[in-house]
């Protein structure tokens, strides 16, 4: 056996002993550390192998995707039925809107990114230019929508359901309560007594009453105290509830970020000589939103979620409308599948709000990094 | 009960003011569509199809009173409502018929200032059991376990029943009509009871309808019917003709099918004549319809038997109360003449 001989100091690394490194060392090192651990693992290893297998089964390989109703379905495989969705798909998005007027949905929702990109995204190329088509989307979007002008027919309210009806009111209660809720938090921060008292008295109330009653108060309620014959849509109607009860959310979570700002550059502001709007729009809000930007977010996710609550006063969004499918008698009794759906298209809605904040967040975060 | 009452005074505010305006059915005409008010979703009443139009035995009740005031059974708008907001939204306006399962009371009827203009499905709370557990009548009910929802009206009936024939039973107490079959599904409770109709649909959808039986005991009275305001007499008067109409034809044999035929030659029985125009009908122009309103209805949307075949039986739902008094059932109309 000969040995090599090193100087000292000029020893080489050698490897690592063999069954320590790469896929081999890390399976032995996490999995087969000792007995308990082996047994551990082969017993997960089977329970997901039976997991995931039923899982992938059911939802795929002996799943029906086209079928004339659920019997039909269970003839030909015992797995979920999506039949009931690729059947309805038309009605889960666009509601009972008239199938030869769908492509003006199409087009307001596709138009739709153009108008917000610029908003969301500062960096965009021709900023100003889309943000002239960004003040101008509402009109546009509302005529695409209801018709009744430039020879477009007019699309009864009781006809919006499904997805679309969910986005609607979505958008137009975030759209509209962020910049409400930024007036509310400022008033309620204001020194003027009359703006400061109207402002809290609208916060508490709206924090204090569930939105339940507030979508009754719409449905019922404002139709006794509104004159007969001034009948404006329930669906106007409801985005201004929900418009009012998330602003109150939002001036809450705004006034943290105002108040988390430190006193410091207030004073600065007054010594440097600023009027109140020019504190207000140089020092106070560019700073209290920045830090708000979560809790805004969170809340916009609890709004657009809440749309499903319109189901009580029968308006038929996503869920509704899958309630109404399981009552078709060829349908009845599918409703994992229906409510997977529409769980499906809640998440990546909601899921897509959540990873843009954080981007925006990240970008925001100059101070901290 | 002071807000009940205040509820009141103002929806009669309303339609009075409502009223004064113009007459429904004139509403209806210049406007060229029906606004009807229906369910959410309830099989065999009120469900949309594949296709997004909506069918079912409310539905087709809609559908008559369009065909038989406008012309054409199409011409419908439909608004749905929960049990919440229907008696709201026919109070505001929203809907000239409410055709929404609803049970015909003192107080909705009274209080509420509604009209309700008859019966077009006689309702009423049964039990569904699984036939595996051997139990032929309600009666051999004794010790099993119900599910059945809270601070319902179906609570209280259940109660009654089973004290008043001494039998035991274990409630299992639940919130929704979905969860109630869902512990039913899993062997939780032996039996469910509910309005017979929802029992039927709650049936269908499993996924062995032929195990389970609804028992022959109807221990509640629903009589569910459609709905208009109080203050238009024509309007309430158009909207129980057609139902009449319907069950009418039924009784003299009048289908979708033999309708025209028969409008067109003259007939022994001068009740159809009357019915389908070929005889005048004293009155009629009172209501502000057309000679040919029955026809209309019957061709479009069929008899009462030809709507009730074709939305309940796949429900398996028999005629049993909802037969012609003739057939042992409660419906019997007035004669038309």
């Amino acid at each position: 056996m000969s040995e090599k001989t090193y100087r000292p100091g000029n020893y080489p690394d050698l490897p690592p002993p063999p069954g320590t490194v790469g896929v081999y060392g890390w399976i032995r090192q996490n999995l087969f550390s000792s007995i308990s651990n082996s047994l551990l693992t082969i017993i997960s290893v089977l329970l997901l192998y039976y997991l995931i297998d039923g899982i992938i089964g059911w939802f795929f390989l002996d799943a029906v995707f086209d079928a004339d109703s659920k019997i039909a379905c269970r003839k030909i495989n015992d797995g979920a039925c999506w039949a009931v969705i690729t059947r309805r798909v038309g009605q889960f998005v666009y509601g009972f809107y008239p199938e030869a007027e769908r492509w003006r949905i199409d087009i307001t929702f596709l138009t739709m990114f153009v108008a917000f990109a610029p908003l969301l995204y500062p960096d965009i190329p021709k900023r100003k230019w889309l943000l002239y088509f960004s003040v101008f989307y509402p009109f546009f979007a509302f005529v695409l929508i209801m018709g009744g002008y430039f020879g477009l027919q007019k699309i009864e309210y009781s006809l919006f359901g499904g997805f679309m009806l969910t986005v609607i009111l979505g958008v137009c209660g975030i759209v509209c309560s962020l910049p409400l809720g930024i007036l509310l938090a400022l008033g309620r921060q204001s020194n003027l007594t009359v703006v400061r008292t109207l402002s809290v008295c609208f916060i508490e109330f709206m924090r204090g009453v569930p939105l339940i009653t507030l979508l009754f108060v719409a449905s019922s309620m404002l139709n006794y105290f509104l004159p007969p014959g001034t009948n404006f849509s329930i669906l106007v109607r409801v985005i201004i509830m929900f418009t009012f009860f998330s602003a109150a959310y939002i001036a809450e979570v705004i006034r943290g970020g105002i108040q988390a700002i430190p006193k410091g550059q207030y004073e600065a502001a007054d010594a440097l000589g600023m009027s109140y709007w020019q504190k207000t729009r140089f020092i106070t809000l560019p700073q209290a939103l920045k830090i708000s930007i979560p809790g805004i977010v969170n809340t916009f996710i609890g709004l657009y979620k809440d749309t499903t609550l319109v189901v009580v006063i029968g308006l038929l969004d996503p869920l509704g409308i899958g309630r109404a499918a399981l009552a078709d008698t060829k349908w009845n009794g599918l409703s994992t599948e229906t409510y997977l759906f529409v769980a499906l298209f809640f998440f990546v809605s909601c899921f897509a709000m959540s990873r843009y904040s954080l981007w925006l967040e990240n970008k925001l975060n100059t101070d901290k990094k | 009960m002071k807000t009940k009452m205040l509820l009141a005074g103002v929806t009669a505010g309303v339609m009075f003011a409502g009223s004064v305006l113009a007459s429904t059915l004139d509403d209806v005409r210049a406007r060229g569509k029906l606004n009807c008010i229906i369910n959410t979703g309830l099989a065999g009443f009120a469900a949309p199809d594949d296709k997004g139009n909506w069918t079912g035995f409310d539905v087709d009740f809609c559908r008559a009173v369009a065909a038989a005031t406008l012309g054409d059974a199409d011409k419908v708008n439909y608004t749905t409502a929960t049990g919440k907001t229907r008696f709201t939204k026919l109070a505001a306006g929203e809907g000239e018929i409410l055709s929404r399962n609803t049970t015909w009371t003192f107080s909705r009827d009274v209080d509420l200032s509604q009209t309700f203009i008859g019966v077009n499905y006689y309702d009423g709370q049964g039990f569904m059991v699984p036939k595996s557990l051997g139990v032929k009548s309600a009666k051999g009910l004794d010790g099993a376990s119900v599910c059945i929802q809270t601070g319902t009206t179906t609570e209280l009936n259940l109660a009654e029943y089973f004290k008043g024939n001494n039998i035991k039973y274990n409630p299992v107490p639940i919130e929704t009509n979905a969860e109630a079959q869902e512990l039913y599904k899993a062997g939780r409770c032996d039996v469910y009871t509910t309005d017979a109709s929802g029992l039927y649909a709650t049936m269908m959808s499993f996924d062995n309808p032929s195990d389970h039986m609804v028992l022959p005991e109807i221990v509640s009275k629903e009589p569910l019917g459609p709905v208009v305001r109080h203050g238009d007499d024509q309007w309430a008067d158009i909207v129980s003709w057609v139902l009449r109409a319907m069950m009418a034809a039924e009784e003299k044999g009048i289908t979708s099918k033999n309708v025209k035929e028969l409008a067109a030659k003259d007939n022994k029985d001068k009740e159809i004549n009357r019915l389908l125009g070929k005889d005048p009908l004293q009155g009629l122009s009172k209501l502000g319809l057309s000679p040919d309103w029955a026809v209309n209805v019957i061709s479009q949307v069929g008899n009462y038997q030809e709507s009730f075949e074709k939305h309940l039986f796949p429900l398996t739902i028999k005629r049993g109360m909802n037969a012609l008094y003739r057939d042992g059932g409660l419906h019997y109309i007035p004669p038309i003449k």
